[in-house]
């Protein structure tokens, strides 16, 4: 087995089984300990709500969102629309050769994903990853279904009567709709939302559309209800790569052991300040076990369990202001800032330092890099491939001549005419297969709207002087109505 | 294995170790969790059903073919009639549409380029090249100079019944073996060879008896070849007076053309490509460049 320990065992909560008895005896196998996240309000209990309101609100909402880009174009403000092979946002419209507007966006996801990171942890995690996100809400709708943490767990332990199996089946019948609904939204993002869901409704909507409903009414039924944190301990990587990237001063949910130990009853503290000796502020009451929804107990330390939701804050928060404690025995700090304390040293909090600036600025850069490349974005494009078998050929009045696959791109909506030229050789003549010759050796080639068209071009020239074998060739494409230009270079060989 | 009586914890980690060791170095126990273990089995299950439903086990005459009779050709022959389904509408207006319409639609245009395109790799390329280019006895389709005429008519009809075979319509005349036949005495061709090059512009040697030359020309060759040597596509023979040689213009190459003379083959493609192919052949060969 692996080396990496994730012991998440030695938390105390849930009523699992004893620790098996190590050894040639014990099984192979790990029996997963339920975990029972207990509810609580705090700060960041507030911020994880609204988060989840967002998310899900953008989630499920976002695909009937119209967005009028004219006549030949759909209406949906995003759409991915395979078929086509075009990706609308809004007042973006990205062709397949513009894939790497995908790669900036994935870069830029991976540095806002690393500064998150370096400034404050597992921010993705705890509040902004899809399984974090769909897990709260499955365990919002099983505390509505089966109440919190001591009436489940007393449930669980006993054989189930009626009333629990009525309410252990609201519980994944409401699931089920929800995982139906998230997998019904996703497919709405590849067509015309309000169509496809007449579609979906009265059964005429394509098989793959069902498909991928089923499909992921499965994986968020089984990731967000069933596995949960197994999901994070077990088969998700991001916990491994980001315990290399951390470093001691990113703030991340920290017992402030330096306060709390230690740790013991309010009784047993009282007695240790009576008798004059230290006791910490923590209580010992594992509230903040309680409600972790991984079911780590965050005062051994950072781990790889931890997904830093906050929601141990809040709960201790809740516990201190009781005992009349001030909060954050809990908080978002650094080991550091625990050794500075110990010492007697005064706090410090260093957002801006090289590698924070580092990753801001690599954000800054690439997306910088995608606004241009965007706005400087042509709705014409021209690309020529040259023939390679003949690359020229002689023709019977002596002249040479070259094959090019021309492709012409009208990103605009309307119906195009191009005016082609080609220049080169001295003597160059442009011949279009499919295209209308014009005045000046131009000829014009119509494309329809949002769409490319490839044409064969054909250059003619006489031979090239001296010994020459091949010169520079341009090819440039002019919009009749717009003048807008596009060019593109290649060479002309002789034989 | 090391001999041990209860569990050992590994100091390092507080993980106890299965009591296996290999040159020291000890494992640690921390098992897999359970519903993994159950997906694996399940896998197993999984895979039997594949025997079941797929062509799987080796039998001593065949193999067990499943009970859904699944087959990579009949699966193919699925894909191939989706495809034409695909094509429908425009195949069939391609078929009803005469080759010089076809042509000058531009969807019909690019649609029999596409298509043109595959059944020429397919059909075509071995011989003439996969873009057209041709070789040594196999004419270049991507010049002007046409054998047997570069209209669309021209080429469909060379495309369909092939070049000097057994289809009675299929394009004929041949260049005479005139030395091996006894057409002409050897030693006149050096001298018919120096007249042709001077009126095909190549090198002539110093002492050629050009007027001599042009006598035996006019005799022998103009027939068909034209008094001033232009050729004539009825006949399928080549103008001399371009830069286009088909088996090459040196005198070695030029003395075996007239000695033994030259009549390569193109098969006839009425019996293999349905008429459709042949027409969207006809579109891309004409428009690979040497249409006329």
């Amino acid at each position: 087995m692996t080396a990496i320990v994730v012991d998440h065992r030695k938390g105390k909560a849930g009523p699992g089984p004893a620790e098996p008895p190590p050894g040639d005896d014990a099984p192979l196998y790990e029996a997963r300990r339920k975990i029972y996240p207990q509810s609580v309000s705090g700060t960041y209990r507030r911020v994880r709500w609204i988060v989840l309101l967002v998310t899900l609100g953008i989630y499920y909402l976002l695909p009937f969102v119209r967005w009028n880009r004219g006549p030949n174009a759909p209406d949906q403000a995003v759409l991915i629309d395979l078929p086509a092979r075009r990706f609308y946002f809004f007042f973006i419209e990205i062709w397949p050769q513009e894939i790497y507007f995908f790669t900036g966006l994935l870069i830029l996801a991976a540095m806002a994903l690393f500064l998150m990171n370096a400034l404050a942890g597992r921010v993705w995690c705890g509040y902004l990853c899809p399984q974090t996100v769909w897990t709260d809400l499955f365990l919002a709708i099983e505390r509505l279904c089966e109440g919190d943490r001591r009436e489940r767990m007393l449930r669980d332990s006993h054989p189930l009567n009626a009333e629990g199996v009525a309410r252990k089946s609201a519980k994944h019948l409401l699931w089920l709709i929800t995982a139906w609904w998230t997998g019904g939204a996703w497919v709405l993002y590849f067509a015309d939302a309000p169509t496809l869901v007449v579609e979906l409704a009265t059964g005429e909507a394509p098989l793959i559309a069902y498909g991928a409903i089923a499909t992921l009414t499965f994986t968020t039924y089984s990731l967000a209800g069933l596995m949960r944190e197994q999901v994070c301990l077990y088969m998700c990587p991001w916990p491994r790569i980001q315990a290399a990237l951390t470093d001691e001063d990113a703030l991340n949910v920290t017992y402030r052991v330096d306060r709390g130990e230690p740790r013991g009853s309010l009784k047993k503290a009282a007695a240790l300040r009576a008798a004059g000796e230290p006791a910490g502020d923590c209580i010992d009451c594992g509230q903040c076990v309680a409600v972790c929804p991984t079911g780590v107990d965050i005062r051994d330390g950072a781990s790889l369990g931890c997904i830093q939701c906050g929601l141990c804050i809040d709960a201790c928060d809740t516990v201190m202001r009781r005992v009349g404690q001030p909060e954050r025995l809990i908080a978002y700090d650094t080991d550091l800032n625990i050794q500075r304390r110990l010492r007697g040293e005064p706090e410090q909090v260093r957002l801006v330092r090289p590698r924070t600036i580092l990753y801001s600025a690599i954000i800054l850069l690439v997306g910088g890099i995608m606004v241009y490349a965007l706005a400087v974005r042509s709705p014409v494009g021209i690309a020529v491939q040259h023939d390679r078998n003949p690359v020229a050929v002689t023709l019977s009045n002596g002249d040479i001549r070259n094959g090019y696959a021309l492709r012409l791109v009208n990103k605009a909506a309307v119906e195009t005419t191009f005016l082609v030229t080609v220049a080169g050789p001295a003597d160059a003549r442009l011949d279009i297969v499919g295209g209308t010759a014009e005045a000046g050796g131009a000829v014009s080639v119509t494309v329809g709207p949002d769409q490319t068209r490839e044409l064969r071009a054909l250059v003619t020239a006489t031979p090239l002087p001296g010994k020459e074998t091949s010169v520079p060739v341009a090819f440039r494409a002019i919009d009749a109505v717009t003048g807008i230009t596009a060019t593109v270079d290649d060479t002309f060989r002789m034989p | 294995m090391v001999d041990h009586t209860g569990p050992e914890i590994d100091a390092a980690t507080g993980v106890s170790t299965t009591g296996h060791e290999w040159d020291g170095i000890r494992e640690l126990n921390n098992p897999l969790p359970r519903w993994w273990l159950w997906i694996f089995y399940a896998c197993i299950v999984w895979s039997v059903g594949y025997w079941v439903v797929y062509p799987s086990w080796p039998l001593v005459s065949g193999y067990a073919g499943g009970v859904l009779g699944w087959s990579s050709r009949e699966s193919v022959d699925v894909a191939l009639a989706a495809l034409q389904a695909q094509r429908g509408a425009t195949l069939q207006r391609l078929a009803e549409t005469p080759v010089e319409q076809a042509n000058a639609d531009p969807a019909l245009l690019a649609f029999s380029q596409a298509l043109g395109r595959a059944a020429f790799a397919n059909n075509c390329a071995p011989c003439h090249g996969a873009g057209g280019g041709g070789a040594r006895g196999y004419p270049n389709l991507v010049d002007d100079e046409w054998l047997w005429g570069g209209s669309l008519a021209q080429i469909q009809q060379t495309v369909t019944h092939g070049v000097r075979n057994a289809d009675p319509d299929s394009r004929q005349g041949e260049m005479p073996a005139f030395v091996r036949d006894g057409l002409l005495p050897a030693e006149e061709v050096p001298i018919v060879i120096e007249y042709v090059r001077q009126i095909a512009g190549l090198d002539v040697l110093p002492d050629a008896d050009l007027a001599k030359g042009k006598e035996i020309f006019e005799a022998n060759c103009a027939s068909c070849h034209g008094a001033e040597g232009h050729g004539n596509q009825e006949l399928g023979s080549p103008s001399l007076v371009d830069p286009i040689w088909l088996y090459g213009y040196d005198r070695k190459d030029m003395t075996e053309t007239i000695r033994n003379g030259r009549g390569g083959v193109m098969p006839t493609w009425v019996e293999r490509l349905d008429p459709t192919t042949i027409k969207a052949l006809t579109i891309y060969v004409h428009a690979l460049g040497g249409g006329a």
